[in-house]
């Protein structure tokens, strides 16, 4: 049986399509995946995240040791600052990729993906022990949604507030503090999955069904749509943001991503760090490219990829990107040709339909 | 009931709908299959002059979702494909029985008809498995 959200019977009574993802029963769309986007992009959506999962960490050695757990440097951030990064494994693999939230070096939040809470779990668990770090598993009590789009702040300011007398606009990009919205206690977080300015919002799970009618009511003279998965997907594709599961995993590294900004190799030791730095002697045989399609067709994951009539990769994720309005896609492909404008030719039902490498991400506000 | 299921259709069980006159027979997909699929954002279509057989394959409709293949409702030749998916794939999701046709074919054997649904039996048949 698939889990549910704290939402799941709302989205059932707007009547949402749901589908189970990765173990989740979630809505894919309320009414149109494409409207959905295009609200997020123009104005204001909101999607439960309800799925997510979240780790509770506290302890005097709770920076050291998550530092130690993720590639990315939390010693870099402030208290009250947010931080992706890479949750590896020791050949550099991602377990998962995460965002870290420092509340204090003593107190620290991994929000991690649905899919993977309790491979996590196990994982932390693991690799925490004996360093005096307490680990809790909030994510059945957690409840989160995402507000995101150019009028989420707007939205936000109507109905929240942060118990540090700041101003919810004034709180920065990747930044979160305590506060309450509609009169419901949560951690505000400038962050999302969406490429839009925007927010997350972490609550009691028995408050999440209250907050999202708060926001969609909040929302109504900016047109907020509730969005589903179909959105999510869309919005994080045209941005080439990875998806734990299909575009990263246990086999792929940083660097092969292309994200080696997450990646901190002058910070001490940390998980995965020895099988990096001979990945990164050697070079990568392979990197996580963007590309747009030339040739009429939908680029989906699985669909192979050639260069000059030989296979160099493996679509990862592809769809219609509706902000840009043509059909993209990311793949792994040899190193060797993975550079910008590289033509490739992607195998879409016993086709070879043309397509190039190019700069991403794919979408890029006003541009 | 009848938006979504005219009558002057026959539908098959992979809801494609079909509308004969004469020997020509207009082919598209059903209001079920497009709210099924969700937004429609690429069409792929034989070429005119292409030959279609009933039950087979003869295309492609994606949505942000989901690749699903387009099976012939009868055979024939095609004589009509609908250009305007090409930039509009969308009007598969708002005018499923109008502007959002696929083809158009010359029917070699028009006695197929026969075996598909009318309006009545496709409605039974949707409330049977959905």
């Amino acid at each position: 049986m698939p889990e549910k959200t704290p939402l799941f019977e709302t989205h059932q009574k707007m009547g949402a399509k749901l589908v189970d993802y990765s173990g989740w029963m979630m809505p894919v769309q309320y009414v149109s995946a494409l409207k959905e986007h295009a609200a997020v992009r123009e104005a204001v959506g909101l999607f439960d995240a309800s799925h997510m999962g979240e780790f509770e960490l506290r302890g005097a050695k709770a920076l050291e040791t998550v530092n130690r757990l993720v590639c990315n440097d939390v010693s870099l951030c402030a208290d009250g600052q947010a931080m992706y990064a890479g949750l590896l494994n020791e050949a550099g693999g991602f377990v998962d990729d995460v965002i870290v939230y420092r509340h204090s070096a003593e107190h620290m939040v991994l929000c991690v993906n649905a899919g993977n809470i309790a491979k996590d779990w196990a994982w932390v668990c693991q690799h925490i022990a004996g360093s005096g770090v307490t680990a809790e598993n909030q994510s059945a009590q957690t409840g989160m949604l995402a507000l995101q789009g150019p009028k989420a702040v707007d939205v936000l300011s109507t109905v929240g507030k942060l118990f540090s007398g700041q101003a919810v606009a004034q709180l920065k990009r990747y930044h979160f503090a305590e506060g309450e919205a509609a009169g419901i206690a949560c951690t505000l977080s400038r962050t999302g999955y969406t490429g839009e300015d925007g927010f997350e919002l972490y609550c009691s799970a028995s408050k999440t069904e209250a907050l999202w009618w708060a926001l969609l009511e909040a929302g109504k003279p900016w047109g907020i749509m509730p969005c589903g998965l179909g959105a999510r997907d869309s919005l994080r594709l045209e941005m080439k943001y990875p998806l734990h599961g299909q575009d990263i995993d246990d086999n792929h590294t940083p660097f092969e991503a292309k994200l080696n900004w997450i990646v901190k190799m002058k910070k001490e030791a940390f998980l995965g760090k020895g099988a990096l730095e001979k990945q990164k002697e050697k070079g990568v045989e392979r990197l996580w490219v963007g590309f747009v399609m030339v040739d009429p067709g939908i680029p989906r994951t699985g669909y192979a990829v050639f260069h000059n009539g030989k296979q160099v990769g493996t679509v990862t994720s592809g769809n219609f990107g509706p902000s840009v309005q043509r059909a993209i896609g990311m793949a792994y492909i040899d190193s060797v040709c993975a550079q910008d404008g590289t033509v490739l030719e992607v195998e879409i039902r016993e086709r070879k339909a043309k397509a190039q490498t190019v700069k991403t991400p794919f979408w890029q506000k006003g541009a | 009931m009848a938006e979504q299921i005219p009558n002057n259709c026959r539908y098959t069980q992979d809801h494609e709908w079909v509308r004969a006159d004469g020997k020509l027979a207009v082919v598209g997909i059903s209001f079920h299959a497009q709210d099924t699929l969700g937004d429609v954002v690429y069409v792929e279509l034989p070429p005119v002059g292409a030959w279609v057989s009933a039950g087979k394959a003869f295309g492609v409709v994606e949505s942000t979702k989901a690749v699903s293949e387009l099976f012939a409702p009868v055979s024939g030749k095609v004589l009509k494909v609908n250009e305007a998916l090409v930039s509009n794939p969308q009007l598969v999701n708002t005018e499923p029985y109008e502007q959002g046709w696929l083809i158009e074919i010359e029917m070699s054997a028009p006695e197929e008809l026969g075996v598909l649904m009318d309006a009545a039996a496709y409605e039974t048949f949707l409330h049977s498995t959905h």
